[in-house]
């Protein structure tokens, strides 16, 4: 069985922890995660400004990456919405990769998808004694479906006081490049978006997707505000390797 | 400061940004249709099936438009209505007017009526000196502050109570509490004799019903079944998408719209109108147009990327619920319709030329619209086709272009992908202070303007990976026999045909 990691281009070059968190949590299941190298970017900032020609160059690479995986997984609703719901649309007029595209987005999971639909586990044995509050990303969220398998996984964190994000559902105002072109009006929304998130008082903000993380997370910084911000996956190994440390494993 | 000012989305969305009352306005009332309708939705049960039902029908209807409007039209004759069709925004107008003309007409009042937004009826009747009055409470505020609508469904949305009190009270010359009762009151005495003394009462349509050629109209003041019922004539604007094939479908329509516009389970006053006068009727006009108007809709039929706008029944319920539209408002958009569908009928009405170009942009595709949607109109997926065929007819900025051109060759290469990582790294030095970018300036100042950016850690995932593996595979453990088996069924599932969605 092989189970390939697609890390998503910006949690390759900006948030390395995150794909370390998830191979880590999937050995303690007995999965080896495979990382095929020729893997790149899904191809969404170019896709979703219109550039599709561009958009295929990128997303050729993630077809030819994952040809023979079993399963796939992203630690994004947002790259696993761009393979599910825009890849056959991308390559409809190529019967091969029309072909491909279909078959990679069967065989694609954003990750909490996969360790709940697909491996079964809910609990990951985790202790993370902090306040957390969590922000659902908009692609996830609503393209995929994603709503109760990140709320199953956190409620099982021991310690954890787990506080619900006030209008968790409003989009932060990431977008790609909607955050550069329309600058103000993303701004406007991700300013809204922090201030939400310092009313719950959580120590940390979790999500699933590292473009809505990268914004939120940016703007809590740039007012200075001391909120960690954490992808679900490395709160889950940090929570168990806490656990594994304190029963002496 | 009234409508927010600029040539541009971006400029306009700019000036509506500071203006605190209009976001004031706009996030109060669109929050409180947006609370209405999540508990009308889910008090009515199964909204997704009613969603599923009402997509159906429309899209059924819109595939077969040419069947049904003609089933209509022969309908509405047979009935003693004059129908006409008009091309364009231009010809509807025409149209109205030579009806004025003949009537003798010296005034119309109006219920309200998109459509008659979109062909500038207004303008139209004035240039001829033919008065013509708004009665719906809403258009009649922005009447006088000589404002086009910012919302679908609630004109004056951007309007608080002060504001609105202020204009009510120049037209009543005396000062007027803001209290919205003693407002709404002095509108209703004022708009009483417009109604008593008007040639023409013109009205918007909702559905218009294919079987009997009848057209339905929803409201809440009572005003259109004025408009429709004192004046001796009716002129009704329709849009050409606006039917459904019989009052069966009417029933499902009647469910979605009220709910999702406004979180009502019913709307005050439906009427169904089905010709003028008869012999024995108590009320009604002696006479009744309907004009018909296209103004770019045809071009969306058999378009695979587009034709579905026209399933839309014009609720509003996307525009409330987009976080774009809550922070801009309805006047920062360009043409008659604002929000997410504003945003993509416009363009595509107007035949996407350049005018139109960065409408499609004012986005954050988080899709929110269309979950809000009570015909599941892909709205989300419509702004990127749009902005598609904007690059493919080459209205995008060269800045833009060649940067796309750098995303292609990076991205279709993982060797200079990490190349370009490396540079990076090494480049940002100079930048980086406490681990993040803090800069203003560049490309990116948008970004900048309100987040820093982390810095590149010094090797990126890919690069970690050989090492970290290693270490990893320390700690793989056994996989349990139970888990070795439900990943094996899902893959022989995939194979014959299965797998998940
Ligand atoms: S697109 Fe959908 S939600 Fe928006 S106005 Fe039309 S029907 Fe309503």
């Amino acid at each position: 069985m092989k189970v390939s990691l697609f890390i998503t281009c910006i949690s390759d070059a900006l948030f390395p922890p995150i794909g370390e968190a998830m191979a880590g949590l999937l050995a303690r299941y007995g999965i080896r995660l495979h990382f095929p190298e020729i893997q790149t970017c899904c191809g969404q900032p170019a896709f979703n400004s219109g550039y599709w020609d561009e958009a295929r160059a990128s997303a050729k690479t993630i077809l030819e990456a994952f040809d023979d995986s079993d399963f796939v997984i992203v630690p994004s609703g947002s790259c696993t919405g761009m393979v599910h719901h825009y890849y056959p649309k991308l390559f409809e007029n190529d019967a091969v990769l029309f072909e491909k595209s279909n078959r990679l987005k069967e065989k694609t999971y954003e990750f909490t998808q996969f360790l709940v639909q697909v491996l079964g586990v809910t609990d990951v044995g985790a202790y993370f004694p902090h306040k957390v509050t969590y922000h659902p990303s908009c692609h996830g969220s609503r393209l995929l479906g994603i709503k109760e398998e990140p709320m199953q996984l956190m409620s099982h964190v021991e310690g954890m006081e787990f506080v619900p994000l006030p209008y968790a559902e409003d989009c932060c105002g990431f977008g790609g490049t909607f955050a550069i072109k329309m600058s103000e009006i993303s701004g406007a929304m991700v300013e809204e978006k922090s201030q939400h998130v310092l009313e719950t008082e959580a120590e940390v903000l979790v999500g699933l997707d590292m473009g809505c993380l990268l914004n939120i997370g940016g703007n809590l910084k740039f007012h200075d505000k001391p909120v960690r911000v954490l992808h679900l996956a490395e709160l889950l190994y940090e929570g168990v390797k806490n656990r594994e440390q304190t029963a002496g494993v | 400061m009234s409508k927010p000012q600029g040539s541009n989305v971006k400029e306009r969305a700019k000036s509506a940004l500071k203006d605190e009352f209009l976001i004031d306005a706009v996030k109060f009332t669109t929050e409180k249709l947006k609370n209405g309708k999540k508990a009308a939705t889910e008090e009515h049960g199964n909204w997704e099936e009613w969603r599923e039902r009402g997509r159906l029908i429309r899209a059924h209807t819109i595939s077969h438009l040419d069947y049904y409007l003609s089933k209509f039209i022969e309908n509405a004759r047979a009935q003693g209505v004059h129908v006409h069709f008009a091309p364009e925004a231009k010809d509807a107008a025409r149209i109205a007017i030579e009806i004025a003309k003949h009537r003798g007409a010296k005034s119309v009042v109006k219920s309200k009526s998109m459509v008659s937004e979109e062909v500038h009826i207004n303008e139209a009747f004035e240039e001829l000196g033919i008065e013509s009055i708004e009665s719906d409470l809403g258009e009649y505020i922005i009447q006088l502050a000589n404002e086009p609508p910012s919302h679908i469904i609630i004109p004056a949305i951007h309007k608080n109570r002060y504001q609105i009190a202020d204009l009510l009270s120049k037209e009543a010359g005396e000062t007027l509490p803001p209290e919205t009762k003693i407002l709404a009151g002095f509108a209703r005495r004022k708009l009483r004799d417009k109604f008593l003394e008007a040639d023409i009462g013109l009205t918007g349509c909702n559905f218009g019903i294919a079987e009997t050629g009848s057209v339905v109209i929803f409201e809440n003041e009572g005003n259109a079944r004025m408009v429709s019922t004192v004046p001796k004539t009716q002129i009704t604007l329709m849009g050409m998408e606006r039917l459904i094939p019989s009052w069966d479908d009417l029933e499902v329509m009647a469910t979605l719209l009220p709910r999702s516009a406004t979180g009502q389970k019913l709307t005050v006053y439906m009427s169904g109108i089905t010709g003028p006068r008869r012999e024995h009727d108590g009320d009604g006009p002696e006479e009744m147009h309907i004009i018909i108007v296209d103004n770019g809709r045809s071009l969306q039929l058999g378009d695979p990327e587009f034709q579905e706008l026209l399933n839309c029944i014009r609720c509003g319920a996307c525009l409330n619920a987009c976080p774009v539209y809550r922070h801009i408002g309805g006047h920062s958009y360009p043409g008659t319709y604002s929000g997410p569908i504003g945003a993509v009928l416009t363009p595509a009405l107007n035949k996407n030329t350049q005018e139109w170009h960065d409408v499609a942009n004012a986005s954050s595709l988080c899709g929110a619209c269309y979950e809000a949607c009570p015909v599941k109109i892909p709205l989300h997926d419509m702004l990127v086709y749009l902005r598609n065929r904007k690059v493919e007819r080459g209205y995008t900025a060269s800045g833009e272009k060649m940067a796309m051109k750098g995303f292609k060759m990076l991205m279709g290469s993982h060797k200079l992908f990490r190349k370009a990582v490396k540079a990076g790294q090494i480049g940002q030095k100079l930048l980086v202070r406490d681990g993040y970018i803090r800069s203003q300036i560049g490309p990116l100042k948008g970004w900048t303007a309100y987040r820093h950016i982390p810095a590149l850690p010094k090797r990126s995932f890919r690069e970690q990976w050989p090492g970290l593996s290693a270490e990893i595979e320390k700690s793989i453990q056994p996989m349990s026999g139970e888990m070795e088996l439900r990943m094996e069924e899902i893959v022989q599932a995939r194979r014959k045909g299965g797998g998940h969605a």
